[in-house]
């Protein structure tokens, strides 16, 4: 069989070799070497979709080669209903942010290409693997490339900001480091076995206390990436300043590490210990979803809003997450493609403002719909998008989510909702301040609308924002088995929980009290 | 009488004979042919490093000879190859170096390697004796070599500072050694650990012989808070030479210390786990925290050895198989970037050490855009981030650790390796994030052949080791089952 996954993974790495014989000088070439690389590498991945089966939570297109073999390590790769929508959004935003990128970094194109690249690879490879020392391996090798993206084509602040972001996903993966280590020996010591491959510690019986520990461990990690609050301060500091590119794949990608991570790892090898902490974690999902809205009201820079609705976004995901439902889960998934999308897409927009203007402040811009009619159109659709309109993929996702959260907990529900509203308030609010009135701004008249390339790529995005949101059933129906899966080891715990005796008595007594 | 003569197995110590005979020859040369030899010396040298490497990775003695002073097994040749390897590439981002300074002599690579044959006696010791042997012969040229530019004032304090407080740290381990004689009546490590198994002896005595012992060779190994003298010494001393003497020679003491604590000690009333696992804490943090405030690369670079040494005794402290193999595996990672990293310094650095600071990293990415990658590549290893070897070091040295159940000890590793990102990263930042304030006017930089090919070395060692480690891992693993 062809290892269509390792395929996905090593096209980026030889675009990225291969410009490294390029000469500096041609740069349109090297834009036009890296813009194939991504697209041979989405067309590659397209068969990921066809040929998956529905109806079963195994890993597909798995491959298995020995590593380490002293340690138990493996070079393993797979897919199941998670992942594969992770890959698929990666190699799918590659190409549109290679082609956004085009005009927008002028100096060390070659350098920026070649990390642009290297860090799609290691995306990828994040997802696929299914081994823990292979996946640290691409979780931390991400942070190399988006750290120079961030610091070498950022802002003013750039060095803080790379910095900072760097040291804040450091600091949180070594302790995911020590926890797997843990787990490792704690594997070993229960069956004699050594080994990294994730899978076996699905199903693995810890002891609860030490499962509290670990689940803390990587609870943390996952939470800087997210970011959850109060894990988020790196964030609106590295989107501000990172260039558009930066901006997207952070938004788009990154961000889903955190999320994916909690489906992948936390869920399945510490059911127990999720169960006992959901109620906390539902709670600063919830805080980062209304805090993360609050202050997106309040930025006058257009980036640092759009950062800080990623902020509540992606408390929506953790929320549905830990409600543990099937809509809940799914909906979760479902919120990370789309914020992927529609997230994504608002950095394009904000990138499309700023390459014109040089300036994120919204109060430098207004009435921006009269010169540029196209622009204003994909803007609209996007900010719908963005705050759940129905018939846009974010609509989807968010109601997934509520119905997920509210069969778990109905209180946590209502709280949510909140953000969806102040959602609704800062987007229109932000297109009302940027779009509309009066064209005040002298610099501001000239403005071109959008070129045939800006709207190249921003069309696949406005097609997906539409096809999910009309039509989200394709993508449910290929996670749907690995989600039930998932659901079924929670219900499992939930269960193992209630019929603790400690638990069991403190229910009663509620019970008694309701009485 | 009939006279026994003892077991002499000359060939054991094959690849000491060679670099003994290669230096000797160097001294001589320099005497006859001073300026004739000058472009030939640290090619000399470095012949007689590559024959003393196929000596070294010939058959093993089994057996200790020099009446079980010595023993050349596995564990022995692992580090007499980590020696070696460090050596050559010293060798070879010395060539321009002493050609700049002025200081091409037979003398410099002489010593150079017969500092290499006091590391090469210590990994073989087993006996207090040698041991000592080693350590001095090893010691003594390094006093030199640290203040081999004698007409820099810094390099002659380097100099001065090393021996004095050398000496002094020298005192500590003679008189642990002189106490464990006493009390055991043994010099040879196998038989201190007899009789201290067997025997009722004087255990306040020897556990202070003990702990003195440990202090000397943490002085020699620059633990905190024995290493008040590594920031200075390593700044002082010429670069080649701060480069050789932040690898090998720390390797050589942890090799003693490993032989020793594994053969003896660890039956000695010393709860010496925790005093290593103390000091590794101390050493780690020591170092990472006083490396972030350096402004001078050169300085920084030495406070990170430091800490780098407080990693490696997180797998002593593990006290255990794996733990031991780590410490190998992890210094041998440690000989390949960090050698090259200082190469890559010294030239930056130009003549007369001038421009040592981070900030004359400034702009290098694109003036010189292959050594700044290859810069990148070895920081981030140092770092300890994958893919490259730094990492699967530290993971294997905290792997080793948590299997000993030293869960702190290993948080406050992975703490400290967070905290040593932020200065790490200070590399990356000079060379690629910072614009120049104006056009230079130095002249353009170029790599010389010698530190392309240590560069090609390093770089191999980075990337193998860290992405398909598996074979040195085993040969680390395998090094350790040997005594």
């Amino acid at each position: 069989m062809f290892p269509i996954l390792s395929a996905v993974i090593l096209i980026p790495l030889i675009g990225a070799l291969t410009l490294l014989f390029v000469p500096k000088k041609s740069e349109n070439l090297i834009r036009g070497i890296t813009l194939l690389t991504a697209i041979i590498d989405f067309a590659v991945s397209l068969p990921l979709y066809c040929d998956f089966k529905e109806g079963t939570a195994a890993m597909q297109f798995a491959e298995r080669i020995p590593w380490i073999p002293s340690w138990g390590a493996e070079y393993s790769l797979g897919l199941d209903g998670i992942s594969l929508f992770m890959v698929l959004l990666t190699t799918f935003s590659c190409v549109v942010v290679y082609l956004a990128t085009w005009t927008a970094v002028e100096k060390h194109v070659k350098e920026f290409n070649i990390a642009l690249l290297v860090l799609q690879a290691a995306m990828v490879g994040v997802f696929c693997a299914l081994d823990f020392v292979l996946f640290y391996v691409f979780w931390e090798l991400m942070l190399i490339p988006m750290y120079l993206l961030i610091g070498i084509w950022g802002g003013q602040r750039r060095i803080y900001a790379t910095v900072k972001f760097f040291i804040y996903t450091m600091g949180g993966s070594v302790l995911m480091l020590f926890a797997i280590l843990v787990l490792y020996f704690q594997y070993h010591a229960a069956t004699g076995i050594y080994t990294f491959d994730i899978l076996k510690y699905h199903s693995f019986a810890m002891d609860k206390t030490l499962q509290f520990w670990l689940f803390l461990c990587f609870f943390i990690a996952f939470a800087i990436k997210v970011p959850i609050w109060p894990f988020h301060t790196w964030l609106p500091d590295a989107h501000v300043e990172a260039p558009t590119a930066g901006s997207v794949i952070l938004a788009g990608i990154l961000l889903k590490m955190g999320t994916y991570g909690f489906l992948r790892f936390s869920l399945p090898i510490f059911p127990d210990a999720s169960v006992s902490a959901a109620w906390w974690v539902s709670a600063v999902a919830i805080i980062g979803i209304i805090f993360g809205a609050f202050m997106a009201l309040a930025q006058d820079d257009m980036k640092k809003l759009v950062a800080y609705s990623s902020v509540s976004h992606l408390g929506f995901v953790v929320l549905g997450t830990f409600a543990f439902t099937l809509r809940g889960i799914s909906g979760g998934i479902m919120q990370m493609i789309n914020h992927g999308i529609s997230t994504g897409a608002l950095f394009l927009i904000v990138g499309i403002l700023y390459e014109r203007r040089h300036t994120r402040l919204i109060a430098e811009y207004g009435g921006i719909a009269k010169v540029m009619p196209k622009f204003a159109f994909i803007f609209i659709i996007v900010a719908l998008s963005s705050m759940g309109m129905p018939l846009t993929n974010g609509f989807i996702g968010e109601v997934m989510i509520l119905i997920g959260v509210f069969e778990a907990n109905s209180v946590y529900a209502a709280l949510a909702v909140v953000g969806v509203l102040l959602g609704a308030a800062y987007m229109l609010w932000l297109f009302r301040r940027v779009m509309f009135g009066d064209l005040t701004n002298e610099k501001n008249k000239t403005l071109p609308d959008l070129s045939a390339r800006e709207l190249t790529y921003m069309a696949p995005l406005i097609v997906m924002i539409f096809l999910l949101g009309v039509y989200p059933n394709p993508v449910i129906r290929k996670m749907d088995a690995t989600v039930a899966n998932l659901v079924a080891t929670m219900e499992k715990a939930k269960v193992a929980r209630l019929a603790h005796p400690a638990a069991l008595a403190a229910n009663l007594d509620m019970d008694k009290k309701r009485d | 009488m009939v006279i026994v003569p003892p077991s002499i197995d000359l060939a054991a110590v094959g690849p000491e004979l060679i670099l003994t005979g290669v230096a000797s020859l160097l001294l001589l040369v320099g005497a006859f042919f001073k300026e004739q030899s000058r472009a030939l010396n640290p090619w000399i040298a470095l012949t007689g490093v590559i024959f003393a490497a196929g000596c070294a990775s010939g058959p093993l003695f089994p057996h200790s000879t020099f009446q079980g002073m010595y023993s050349a097994d596995l564990f022995a040749q692992f580090f007499k190859l980590l020696f070696l390897l460090g050596t050559a590439m010293t060798i070879l981002i010395s060539i321009k170096y002493t050609v700049d300074e002025q200081i091409e002599h037979a003398e410099y690579y002489a010593l150079l390697l017969f500092a290499t044959v006091g590391m090469m006696l210590m990994a073989a010791a087993s006996d207090l004796v040698t041991v000592f042997l080693g350590i001095e012969l090893l010691s003594i040229s390094l006093y030199v070599l640290a203040g081999y530019t004698r007409t820099r004032l810094v390099s002659n304090e380097a100099s001065l500072k090393y021996f004095l407080l050398g000496g002094f740290a020298t005192g500590f381990l003679l008189y642990g050694m002189a106490l464990i004689y006493g009390c055991t009546g043994h010099t040879n490590l196998a038989k201190i650990a007899y009789a201290v198994s067997h025997g009722s002896l004087n255990t306040g005595l020897l556990t202070i012989g003990a702990l003195l012992l440990l202090v000397g060779l943490g002085f020699k190994v620059a633990a905190a808070p024995f290493h008040q003298w590594t920031p200075d010494v390593y700044q002082g001393a010429p670069i080649p030479v701060t480069a050789f003497m932040s690898a090998g020679p720390k390797a050589a003491v942890l090799a003693v210390m490993i032989r020793m604590f594994e053969q003896s000690i660890a039956f000695m009333n010393v709860d010496w786990i925790v005093w290593i696992a103390v000091l590794a804490v101390l050493t780690m943090t020591v170092g990472n925290i006083a490396a972030l405030v350096q402004t001078d690369a050169k300085r920084m670079l030495a406070f990170s050895s430091i800490s780098h040494a407080g990693y490696a005794m997180v797998g002593m402290a593990a006290a255990s198989r794996e733990g031991s193999s780590a410490v190998l595996y992890y210094m041998l990672v440690y000989t390949f970037m960090n050698i090259g990293a200082f190469g890559i310094l010294a030239l930056v650095a130009r003549q007369n050490e001038q421009r040592t600071a981070m900030r004359d990293f400034t702009g290098f990415a694109y003036k010189n855009p292959g050594l700044a990658f290859v810069m990148t590549i070895l920081v981030f290893s140092l770092a300890g981030i994958p893919p490259m070897a730094g990492f699967m070091a530290k993971f294997y040295i905290f792997m080793s650790a948590i299997k000993a159940g030293q869960n702190f000890l290993v948080i406050a590793a992975v703490l400290n390796s967070a905290i040593g990102i932020y200065y790490y990263l200070r590399f990356a930042i000079y060379m690629y994030m910072k614009e120049e304030a104006g056009p230079s006017t130095l002249p353009p930089l170029r790599a010389s052949l010698g530190l392309i090919l240590a560069l090609v070395i390093s770089l191999y060692g980075v990337i193998r080791l860290g992405i398909l480690p598996a074979e040195y891992l085993d040969f680390a693993g395998k090094a350790l089952l040997s005594f």
